[in-house]
């Protein structure tokens, strides 16, 4: 019963917030360029795709001991 | 660890990096090594004072550095263990003195000229000439960090310039865990910060107002025996333990009743 109440645990946040911001550290590229790099991505993805790429998502993702940068883009269903 | 030189570093100031080093230096000599900690701090020196021998200081580490005099003139020796010596940094000099051959030199012959078993050289806060002097002679580090987010991103910045250096044996010490906060859920907890820092653990220590009280007087608590093992002395004693290759179970630092998971966990099986 109490636990619907339970406020979320701050510690839960910073570790969320440090593992992004220790992916752009280690990365050496700050939350901007990625910003960036997802435009210029777009841009390239949209000249092959002309009616996709709106939902593309750029993030890095620690795999193991290795850095992943991973860019994801749903395709439509071809009919 | 097999380090015979080891760093004591932490990129943040102010998380207890030279406490650590007199801390585990004292417990690592009481416990039968010849030790000698190296404050590199030029400028604002403060190991010295830390271990209660601010009165001594003839020479320092920049008057070994430019020849002014010989490596033993300046080894201060411990006024309690016998086997710990200190080399301070130079009070006067700025960190333009410091050179990472000369570094080398001084720590080669410390150990092979001087017979010590054990080299710890505390780091300035920084990632500049004082910290790359400070890891120029060591295979191994003592990562300091407190469990907040300033500190653990400055510790895995650190982290990554020690891996760069081809420094081995790096291992965590994370220092003021507050277990009421822990178990509140506002702090990290020990395996959130190894899950995020990735590197290997040595030592947990609580937050402990006799730390404090220990700098004031100028003698390092680890040389304090007996007391319950939940203290920060304690805590020293087991990290020099680690250092010297034992296997020390991890307290449980919760005194209050409850279970603090995450530790017991992880530990509490040992």
């Amino acid at each position: 019963m109490f636990g619907l109440f339970r406020r979320r645990k701050t510690k839960d946040d910073l570790k969320q917030r440090l593992k992004l911001v220790l992916s752009y550290d280690r990365a050496r590229l700050s939350p901007g360029k990625m910003e960036q790099l997802k435009r210029e991505l777009l841009a390239v993805v949209q000249k092959y795709f002309p009616s996709e790429g709106e939902d593309l998502n750029v993030r890095f993702e620690q795999h193991a001991d290795r850095m992943v940068l991973i860019a994801d883009l749903p395709r439509q269903q071809p009919r | 660890m097999n380090a015979k030189a080891i760093v004591v570093t932490s990129g943040k100031g102010g998380v207890g990096k030279t406490t650590a080093t007199a801390n585990v230096g004292a417990a690592l000599a009481k416990q039968g090594e010849r030790v000698c900690v190296i404050d590199t701090d030029v400028g604002l020196r403060n190991l010295d004072v830390v271990m209660g021998l601010e009165g001594r200081v003839v020479f320092d580490l920049i008057d070994v550095f430019e020849g002014r005099c010989k490596l033993r003139q300046a080894l201060i020796r411990d006024k309690r263990v016998e086997t710990l010596y200190l080399l301070a940094a130079s009070q006067t000099k700025d960190k333009s003195a410091l050179s990472e051959s000369r570094m080398q030199d001084t720590v080669r012959a410390l150990l092979d000229g001087e017979n010590f078993d054990r080299v710890l050289v505390d780091s300035p806060a920084g990632i500049e000439a004082g910290f790359r002097t400070a890891a120029a002679a060591v295979q191994g580090a003592l990562v300091v960090v407190n469990p907040e987010v300033s500190s653990v991103r400055d510790a895995d910045r650190i982290i990554g310039l020690l891996e760069a250096r081809e420094i081995t044996e790096v291992r965590l010490i994370i220092n003021r865990l507050r277990p009421s906060m822990v178990k509140r859920g506002d702090m990290l907890e020990v395996d959130d910060v190894l899950e995020i820092l990735g590197v290997k653990l040595i030592g947990i220590v609580p937050e402990d107002e006799r730390v404090l009280v220990s700098t004031n007087v100028g003698s390092p608590l680890a040389l304090d025996d007996g007391g319950p093992r939940t203290t920060a002395g304690s805590a020293f004693r087991d990290i020099a333990r680690r250092i010297g290759g034992e296997d020390v179970a991890y307290p449980d630092l919760d005194t209050s009743k409850g279970v603090l998971a995450g530790l017991r966990r992880l530990f509490g099986g040992r």
